[in-house]
């Protein structure tokens, strides 16, 4: 049977609606089965005790500052070697083989899954370097594996800022460094923070590669050599071990109100600065 | 009797890759005096700007020959320090191009990679600018605003204010009013027409009536050759090239 061509367009556009609702109505029920869950648990007590009995009862608190601290330290480090790869990959160098093999590294880097970064990073740093199981072992571990991201962000975001915007730096009498850095970067801004907003999630989330390097200690970190339990090593272990669901699900709940605030705080904190600008 | 050479350009060749664009080009820019350089798209015209502040060197594939005498020194010297040529020779694009910060900082930026550090000095500065490219009264009171929230004219003025605070000797102006409208046009002609007192000034205008207007010397190009070059008025009353008239009312271009 032959179908009307208006027919067979309602349909398309049903099924086209129908997938897009699925998509969300997905996301939709597992955040708000995390929540419904996990938000009863949350107490003053849970945000700023320490985990007691190994976590069937008191808070997550050191988990809250290991999770923050050991992101931090990857995104700090990550960062600007992240940035300077991509300005030396668009602004120094021709297209050619060394820029091959430099993305070539960079994409290969971001397929290895991350508990193989995990295992270089307990060889390397946890042993060879006898940083130990520690929030240091882990953030530059963290660094490596969100490297990629940053990399590729920056370079998306420097190559669209137009020509132009070199030749005005450099008609106003910029030298190559000046006019990158005063008038390239800043029109790729809201780009790069992109790329480190995406790298913050996955550092928040990850759990196998932190394991490894950062260890599982309960205790409240001192400082960048103690190990830690990051929020979503804490999570996997309370669940893993049977130790306490509720206390597992109040950790998931609060790690996805994290990784949201995370986002509109970055998000807010960098319109501020550009708002400047644009 | 023609001025003083500013700038004495002597058989300039330029090539892209295997085109030639500029052909055995002999012009010499007067100072203190607006030099229109008209023509059809595609004659060189904005190669022959980007030449003269060595934009250029940026065009990957280009290569020239020739001299190019700033004040009787060839700019393509190796000992021509070509930041410091890029500050003496201003640039003005086609289309405005605010960068993405402050007003006040928009201006500031060159004197400020140039070494001027004190607040008084660049608050000085950014107020003659823009005041010489006649802005000063429209954003006296914003400076701190995103440049980019300026109209169209606007943000070409601050253009011109951003090249004035280098105090460039030469500005180049490469169809700076052809994304603008007649109103804010005739405001950049006024405030160009009162700059020819302090700079010399070379523009691509947008349309031959541009030139007429506030070029007092002109300069006809077509297909990478010069054609013809005089006063304006001679040039538009009496084409010596028949080539000049007829672009001149209209027969092609």
């Amino acid at each position: 049977m032959k179908m009307n061509a208006n027919t067979s367009q309602k349909i398309a556009k049903f099924t086209i609606w129908a997938a897009a609702l699925f998509v969300i109505a997905i996301l939709f029920s597992i955040i708000a089965y995390i929540l419904v869950k996990g938000i009863p648990m949350l107490s003053w007590e849970f945000l700023t005790d320490i985990p007691r009995d190994m976590g069937r009862s008191g808070g997550i608190s050191s988990s809250i500052v290991g999770t923050l601290v050991v992101t931090a330290v990857a995104v700090i480090v990550a960062t600007p070697f992240g940035i300077g790869t991509a300005v030396y990959l668009t602004e120094y160098t021709r297209e050619g083989r060394i820029t091959r093999i430099i993305r070539f590294s960079a994409e290969s880097l971001a397929g290895i899954p991350s508990i193989v970064y995990g295992l270089f990073g307990f060889i390397f740093f946890v042993i060879y370097l006898n940083m130990g199981w520690s929030i240091l072992s882990g953030g530059l571990t963290m660094a490596i594996m969100i490297l990629p991201t940053i990399i590729r962000t920056s370079e998306e975001a420097i190559r669209t800022v137009p020509q132009l915007y070199r030749e005005v730096g450099f008609s106003l009498g910029l030298t190559k460094l000046q006019t990158i850095t005063r008038t390239v970067l800043p029109s790729a801004l809201p780009g790069i923070v992109n790329g480190v907003i995406l790298s913050i999630g996955r550092c928040v989330a990850e759990t196998a590669a932190v394991i490894l390097t950062a260890g599982s200690a309960l205790r409240m970190p001192e400082s960048l050599f103690s190990p830690t339990r990051t929020m979503a090593v804490h999570f996997y272990i309370l669940a893993r071990e049977g130790i306490s669901m509720d206390n597992a699900y109040g950790t998931a709940a609060l790690l996805i109100i994290l990784i949201l605030l995370l986002n509109v705080g970055f998000n807010m904190l960098v319109n501020r600065f550009i708002a400047k600008g644009r | 009797m023609m001025q003083k050479a500013k700038i004495d350009i002597k058989g300039l060749n330029f090539f892209f890759e295997q085109k030639q664009v500029i052909k055995e080009l002999n012009l010499e820019i007067p100072d203190n005096r607006i030099m229109g350089v008209f023509g059809p798209a595609g004659s060189g015209i904005t190669t022959l700007l980007r030449t003269l502040n060595r934009l250029s060197d940026l065009t990957a594939g280009a290569r020239q020959e020739g001299e190019i005498l700033l004040d009787g020194k060839n700019i393509f010297d190796t000992d021509v320090n070509v930041t410091e040529l890029r500050r003496r020779v201003g640039m003005v694009f086609d289309v405005p191009t605010p960068l993405p910060m402050s007003i006040f900082d928009n201006v500031a930026l060159g004197p400020r990679m140039g070494g001027m550090k004190s607040k008084t000095d660049l608050e000085e500065k950014v107020e003659t600018s823009l005041r010489m490219s006649a802005l000063w009264d429209d954003v006296k009171d914003r400076l701190d605003t995103p440049a980019a929230r300026l109209s169209g004219g606007q943000q070409q003025r601050l253009c011109i204010a951003r090249v004035l605070a280098l105090e460039p000797e030469v500005i180049l102006l490469d169809r700076p009013c052809s994304a603008l409208d007649p109103i804010s046009t005739a405001k950049i002609e006024e405030s160009l027409v009162q700059l020819k007192e302090q700079y010399t000034i070379v523009i691509a205008p947008h349309t031959v009536q541009q030139a007429g207007r506030i070029a007092d010397r002109v300069a006809f190009m077509l297909m990478g050759d010069l054609i013809e070059q005089g006063y304006t008025q001679e040039v538009f009353s009496f084409p010596k090239d028949k080539r000049t008239n007829d672009y001149l009312t209209g027969r092609f271009g």
